[in-house]
């Protein structure tokens, strides 16, 4: 597909780094956990996953990402998607789990918001650098119990989410869903390979998208070759038991760079 | 089993230059899905990005991409046909480029050591500006570089060729003189697509190629044009993503088939493809595929 003409409706500074806009196109058949790429004219294409069926949640780590981040209410962006597969759709009365870190909440959101709808029973852990950097927690809230961690301990218990998560019985959960940055990610992995779960958690992955329809490869993962932008974002824990995830990732030019 | 220039392959289909070719997991999973060979992503002697993004957009009639030559250099390449090769019992060839022939052969040298069974030249890539096409447009760097690599490296030497010159014959030719054990065509076709709502050219390089069923009917003349021209074996890529396809560039002159964007909805492409051939040549009673290869040749 040609990138669809979006225009941006508002914007909300959700932390001093992270802005969400809203867009007047929905994307109404999304799966929560699947991206778009969103094109900054002139400027470069990001992958991007959607936090909510017409926004997304950018926060500012690069060229691409700071030029988006400075745009305005009637700024318009090109935007192709929704690509990749998201998570696995809960179902009435099954339990969930949420471990989100940092920015790694805005793929969960709409999920948390799904889950609210059909009732499902919903534990959230929220880790962030700081009390600022905390996103979308009311949106956790209003589906269940919430556990915030921060680095600093300026909101909720002070440290990681795994610290929150060998408080827990994660067997219980049906479905745990995992977002945020690579080696925190691996750190849940870890704790829920030990406990032998890890076959019903899903993990959103960030790599390095060149076509980003599952044509070139630069996103394919060891040893199994599979592409992050096309058989994931989202995979299971399964998925990934000796692989390259939670060690090494590649640069544009499909160098290894370790996570 | 299919002999192309000494090389036994598994059936007639084989993994395109730059598509799932950047690591060797992503070869061995294109092998599981029934690739007959594998043709890696282009390399070159220095590390290099490529263009910004977008770099590749679907199109109503096929792709545009340009990818600008992405890799990490023969030197941390290496490692990755080493890991196909142990995995895999199908030829891996190692498609290479350069800015001159010297560098050319400084990049099969690098990647020798991992054993591919062969090399590609890429002379022949629309967007990256002082490599590709630039150097392919010209016969007579082409049949030099052709032949310096030939003379310096032991194994077939395959030169991939751009449709986007005036005629693909004298740079088939030009590839033939220099001592190429095969020639592949073809690369994509030079295109551009921009975007109404701006007028922004969509890729990053505001230009790229054309790939997949758009550029079908341009293979097949080339490959047909080729197979009269040539003594050398062709193969033929562009566009193929059933087996009717392959069959079709296979009659104009194609001895093998390499498939490229077709794999963006699944790797099986391949075994679909080449069991689509295999049940062919059965129900028309030919003992292999060497007897359709420039069929349409003598059907006048
Ligand atoms: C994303 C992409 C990357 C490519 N990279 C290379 C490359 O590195 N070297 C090369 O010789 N051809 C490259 N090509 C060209 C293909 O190998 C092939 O010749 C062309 O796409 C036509 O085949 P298709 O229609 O089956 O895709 C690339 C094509 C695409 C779509």
């Amino acid at each position: 597909m040609r990138p669809i003409d979006t225009r941006i409706i508002r914007t909300i500074q959700e932390t001093p780094s992270t802005r969400t806009f809203f867009f007047d196109v929905s994307f109404d058949d999304a799966q929560p956990g699947q991206f778009v790429m969103v094109w900054a004219r002139g400027v470069d294409e990001v992958p991007m996953t959607l936090s909510y069926i017409n926004a997304i949640t950018v926060q500012k780590v690069g060229d691409c990402t700071s030029h988006i981040v400075a745009l305005s209410e009637g700024d318009s962006l090109g935007i192709r998607g929704p690509l990749g597969n998201g998570f696995t759709m809960p179902e009435k009365d099954e339990r969930i789990l949420f471990v989100a870190g940092g920015v790694g909440s805005a793929p969960l959101a709409p999920l948390a918001d799904r889950a609210t709808s059909i009732g499902a029973s919903v534990v959230s852990v929220l880790g962030a650098r700081n009390s600022d950097e905390l996103i979308f927690e009311e949106r956790f809230s209003q589906a269940g119990e919430v556990y915030v961690t921060t680095d600093d301990g300026s909101s909720g218990r002070c440290g990681f989410v795994t610290d929150q998560l060998l408080d827990m019985d994660v067997a219980m959960f049906d479905h745990i869903y995992v977002c945020g940055p690579e080696i925190m990610m691996y750190k849940v992995f870890e704790n829920l390979r030990d406990k032998q779960v890890h076959g019903r958690a899903e993990f959103s992955l960030h790599r390095y998208f060149k076509c980003g329809i599952g044509v070139c490869g630069a996103c394919c993962m060891d040893p199994t070759g599979l592409r992050v932008c096309k058989d994931g974002p989202v995979f299971n824990g399964l998925q990934l038991e000796s692989s390259e995830f939670g060690k090494y990732k590649r640069s544009a030019c499909g160098q290894k760079i370790s996570i | 089993m299919v002999n192309v220039t000494g090389l036994d392959l598994k059936n007639p289909t084989i993994l395109a230059a730059g598509i799932m070719g950047t690591t060797g997991a992503a070869m061995i999973r294109m092998v599981k899905a029934g690739a007959g060979a594998v043709v890696t992503k282009s390399i070159g002697p220095e590390p290099k990005i490529g263009h910004s993004n977008p770099s590749m957009i679907q199109l109503d009639c096929g792709y545009i991409n340009a990818m600008g030559l992405p890799n990490p250099s023969y030197a941390d390449f290496v490692d990755e046909i080493r890991i196909v090769k142990e995995a895999v019992d199908v030829p891996v060839i190692a498609s290479i480029f350069g800015g001159d022939a010297t560098e050319f052969v400084q990049v099969a040298e690098g990647l020798g050591s991992a054993d591919p069974d062969a090399f590609e030249l890429n002379v022949s890539c629309p967007h990256a500006d002082g490599y590709g096409a630039t150097i392919g447009s010209d016969p007579a760097l082409v049949e030099d570089i052709t032949r310096t690599v030939r003379d310096a490296v032991d194994v077939p030497v395959w030169v991939k060729l751009t449709p986007n010159v005036t005629d693909i014959v004298d740079i088939g030719k030009a590839a033939q003189r220099g001592g190429a054990d095969a020639v592949v065509a073809i690369n994509t076709v030079r295109a551009m697509a921009i975007d109404v709502a701006s007028g922004y050219p969509i890729l990053g390089n505001r230009f790229g190629g054309l790939s997949g069923a758009a550029i079908r009917p341009i293979a097949v003349k080339c490959i047909y044009d080729l197979y009269q021209a040539l003594d050398i074996p062709i193969i033929g890529v562009g566009g193929v993503s059933t087996w009717q396809d392959s069959v079709e560039l296979i009659m104009a002159g194609a001895s093998a088939v390499q498939i490229g964007s077709a794999v963006v909805d699944s790797p099986y492409v391949f075994r679909h493809v080449s069991n689509g051939i295999e049940r062919y040549l059965d129900e028309k009673d030919h003992a292999g595929i060497e007897d359709i290869i420039g069929i349409a040749h003598e059907m006048i």
